[in-house]
């Protein structure tokens, strides 16, 4: 091999992390751009919301059931509130306890059944089974159940929906991880002397991190639809906190009005699911060719 | 129609002209098959051989009018019978597959389904072309099974793909593509998958078969050997183009260019064998089984001398595998000890000290599945170094760069990913990765079973120069007979979990043989075209006359 071909192969291998970063996100196609743009403002207005909202989560400003004005460009809500405000406010809750809940049950699911797929044996059966059970109740239900039982705070919601749905997350990561583990590479470390930890953290996980975080922006969509839903029959987040699911229910008479008010919650968590999705397929896709070509 | 006037052996049957065939990767179209012409006439079996991506696989498929997808036929043509199926519909190509083109592939196992009978899946397509009634069409298929030697020919079909041989499964598909009584079979690699043993009989079978209905064949494979029995005429095929082409015999006596002669250079590698009395592992008696009920072992004593090569033969199943995995403690023996440099080694793996390990070290048949795809070189062949040298940061760094020089490889696949390489190059990586260690033996299980034929002289020779620079000892697995010769001192046979014989190469190689060894020899493929032939009318007497 000729010395200016050497040259080229290290600068294209010596790339850094942020160019290659950068030059994944500018080949990405329209609708995963889109679905980025959004959840990026999304996150802003969750983390600013104090800064960009107009009016306080919980303040009253003026007359119930104000149509839409200049002031309050979606209106008032039946106590009285800014809508907008309101929407921007339920960002923060529903956005981040949906994040924190999909966190613990990634943390539980992918652990465990990472763990179960390496050890196998009687642990291994009996995780499964527990989970077998777990799953084959409704989730809503049982949900529904649960938070009736503990009691209806955020940190109840949050760790019966982790709980709950770490049952899924942990059948992924032990399907991914037991295929990977009868591979070679992982005899070979094996029989090097490695320990289970180690072996795990650098021969497995590196291989099923692309299905698992596909998983995690899907499963981050349900959860929040799931708490959405709960709010929506009254279980999930409490008033005053604002939160998109029990906007809708709290407006849901105006619609025999023709008021366009509780579409606008409604809209919100669309267009995140909708977001979230985009970007899924897109990594999906990204990481499926690039088994492909190995 | 059997008996029509145009099959008579010799008239032209296929005229390939300039073909081109490009695939679809990275956004672009890149060249397959570059313009090649092949004249096929009928009763005539053309051998194609050549590397992996030489392009035989997909010349012989455009010569059925297909295309793998993402591949497309950009020029030339394909006249078969006058008909020309480069342009032909979908339609008309369905109808004459499986009728008058058919296609054997080289997974018999993974082309049958597994939930029908063997029958079934036989008469189907002359069922479905019409080309005789259901009834008929299983006499006939019954009499394909007596004249392909399938044992108990009336009942077999009534089995499912699980419960016969890999071998039985691939005579049945060649009857599924005779059913037809087409003009033409595509073989592609059909025996690559069966053992030498169970080679010979699928080969005569099908070579008989092929000439008794003067069907036309195209055998596609890259070991010379057997398309040297199959095939009145070979095609050489490497990057796409053609290059040469004769008749058999010629080819085989005087091949002209260079590349062909360097595919027989291989057959030509020997190493001189050498007899050693210092044993660095002995296995003393071992039985082993899988959860306790099958003896894959049984009594097996192996002694692998310091700095030398012993080879372990076999067929599939008779154990040499399993060997490996007592040996490093994976599976451990349920009877007899391995002794390391004398003192016995612990038989389960966590019961061994890392030093220990580190001298014991293995490469595998399959590079793909051996190295981590998102590890980058500088951490496969890093991580050994750490782990059992201690050596870190630059030291680590120029320890592995040593390794890669070591291999033969340039410095800067350091920093590549295994996806980045070529098969050859992976398995270079993988001893290297075995070397970091610095190993006194390294187990080879089948490495160079998977590669192309020039690159496993390659790896041969590789593994020789570092045998003689580090004085390492190879327990070489494999199931190549050419390879045996080329690298051993010593050669151990086995069958079905016992030791049929171990020695000397020159002792192992040649008579007297254990009966064993001598099928296992004499079933390996010549360069001599008339070799099968012979070995057929040599076999049929020993067995009249006993």
């Amino acid at each position: 091999m000729s010395a200016p071909q050497t040259d080229i192969l290290h600068m294209r291998t010596k790339r850094t992390w942020s160019q290659d970063a950068w030059r994944l996100l500018k080949s990405a196609p329209l609708s995963a751009k889109f679905g980025m743009a959004v959840i990026a403002f999304y996150f802003f207005c969750a983390l600013f919301a104090p800064w960009i909202a107009p009016y306080g989560e919980a303040q009253i400003v003026g007359k119930a059931y104000q149509p839409p004005s200049w002031a309050h460009p979606f209106g008032l809500d039946q106590i009285g509130r800014d809508t907008l405000s309101r929407v921007i406010f339920g960002a923060r809750n529903t956005i981040g306890i949906a994040l924190i809940t999909v966190l613990i049950s990634f943390a539980i699911g992918g652990v465990l059944g990472i763990y179960a797929a390496v050890t196998r044996g009687i642990l291994d059966n009996v995780l499964s089974r527990i989970v077998d059970v777990l799953m084959s109740i409704p989730v809503l239900i049982f949900a529904l159940m649960l938070l009736a039982m503990a009691g209806k705070s955020v940190w109840n919601l949050i760790f019966i929906l982790a709980l709950l749905d770490s049952t899924r997350v942990f059948r992924l990561a032990r399907n991914t991880a037991l295929s990977v583990a009868v591979q070679d590479f992982v005899e070979a470390a094996r029989l090097r002397g490695e320990g289970l930890f180690w072996v795990v953290i650098r021969e497995i996980v590196p291989n099923i991190l692309p299905p698992l975080i596909a998983e995690f922006g899907l499963r981050f969509c349900f959860v929040f639809l799931t708490i959405s839903a709960l709010s929506f029959l009254g279980v999930g987040i409490q008033p005053p906190t604002a939160d998109w699911g029990s906007m809708v229910a709290e407006s849901k008479t105006l619609i025999t009005f023709g008021r366009p008010q509780p579409l606008i919650p409604a809209a919100a968590i669309a267009l995140l699911t909708v977001a979230v999705n985009f970007v899924v397929d897109w990594f999906l896709h990204k990481t499926s060719g690039l088994r492909d070509g190995q | 129609m059997g008996n029509d006037t145009k099959r008579v052996r010799g008239a032209p049957l296929i005229q390939i002209r300039g073909l081109k065939i490009e695939g679809y990767s990275d956004d672009k179209w890149h060249p397959i098959i570059k313009g090649i012409d092949l004249d096929l006439k009928r009763g005539e079996v053309l051998g194609l051989i050549g590397e992996s991506g030489a392009g035989k696989s997909t010349l012989g498929l455009a010569a059925m009018g297909y295309t793998k997808p993402g591949c497309r036929i950009s020029a030339g043509t394909v006249m078969f019978d006058g008909k020309d199926l480069a342009h032909a519909s979908q339609e008309e190509l369905r109808k004459m597959w499986g009728s008058k083109i058919s296609y054997v592939a080289q997974s018999a196992s993974a082309s049958f389904n597994p939930a029908h009978h063997l029958m079934d899946q036989v008469v189907e397509s002359a069922v479905n072309h019409n080309v005789m009634p259901r009834e008929a069409a299983v006499t006939d298929a019954k009499d394909l099974f007596k004249r392909l030697q399938l044992p108990n020919p009336d009942t077999i079909g009534d089995r499912y793909p699980h419960q016969v041989s890999g071998g039985q499964l691939q005579r049945a598909m060649t009857a599924m593509a005779m059913s037809c009584r087409p003009d033409l079979i595509v073989f592609d690699e059909p025996t690559t998958a069966l053992d030498v043993t169970t080679q010979v009989e699928v080969l005569a079978s099908m070579r008989r078969i092929v000439d008794e209905f003067d069907t036309a064949a195209i055998y596609i494979t890259h070991d010379l050997a057997v398309v040297a029995q199959m095939a009145h005429r070979i095609m050489v095929l490497r990057y796409g183009n053609l290059v040469e082409e004769s008749e058999t015999r010629s080819m085989l006596k005087q091949p002209t260019q260079d590349y062909t002669k360097s595919l027989w250079a291989v057959r030509k590698l020997e190493k001189p064998e050498e007899k050693s009395a210092d044993i660095a592992l002995a296995i003393n008696a071992v039985d082993a089984s899988y959860s306790g009920v099958m003896k894959v072992l049984e009594n097996v004593t192996v002694r692998l001398p310091r700095g030398k090569t012993v080879s372990v033969v076999g067929e599939s199943g008779s154990g040499k595998s399993t060997l490996a995995r007592a040996i490093t403690g994976l599976l451990p023996p349920s009877k007899g000890r391995v002794e390391f440099n004398g003192k016995p080694l612990p038989a389960k793996l966590k019961d061994r000290d890392r030093d220990t390990l580190r001298r014991i070290q293995m490469i595998y048949q399959s590079a793909d599945t051996a190295l981590n795809p998102r590890q980058r070189v500088r951490d496969i062949i890093g991580r050994p170094i750490e782990f059992y040298l201690g050596l870190k940061g630059k030291e680590k760094e120029n320890r592995t760069l040593q390794l890669l020089r070591d291999i033969e490889l340039n410095e800067s696949f350091i920093d590549r990913f295994p996806g980045e390489m070529s098969g050859g190059q992976k398995q270079r990586i993988s001893i290297a990765r075995a070397l970091a260690a610095e190993p006194d033996i390294i187990i080879c299980d089948e490495v160079t079973s998977a590669l192309d034929q020039i690159v496993q002289e390659e790896i041969l020779k590789l593994l020789m120069k570092l045998q003689k620079e580090k004085n390492l000892s190879y327990l070489f697995i494999t199931h190549d007979i050419a390879t045996v010769r080329a690298i051993s001192d010593e050669i151990v046979v086995m069958y079905k979990g016992k030791v049929v014989q171990q020695g000397l190469k020159s002792e192992v190689l040649n008579p007297p043989y254990p009966a064993y060894t001598e099928l296992l020899l004499s079933s390996v493929p010549q360069m001599d075209p008339d070799w099968l032939t012979g070995l057929l009318k040599k076999r049929s007497g020993a067995a009249q006359s006993a």
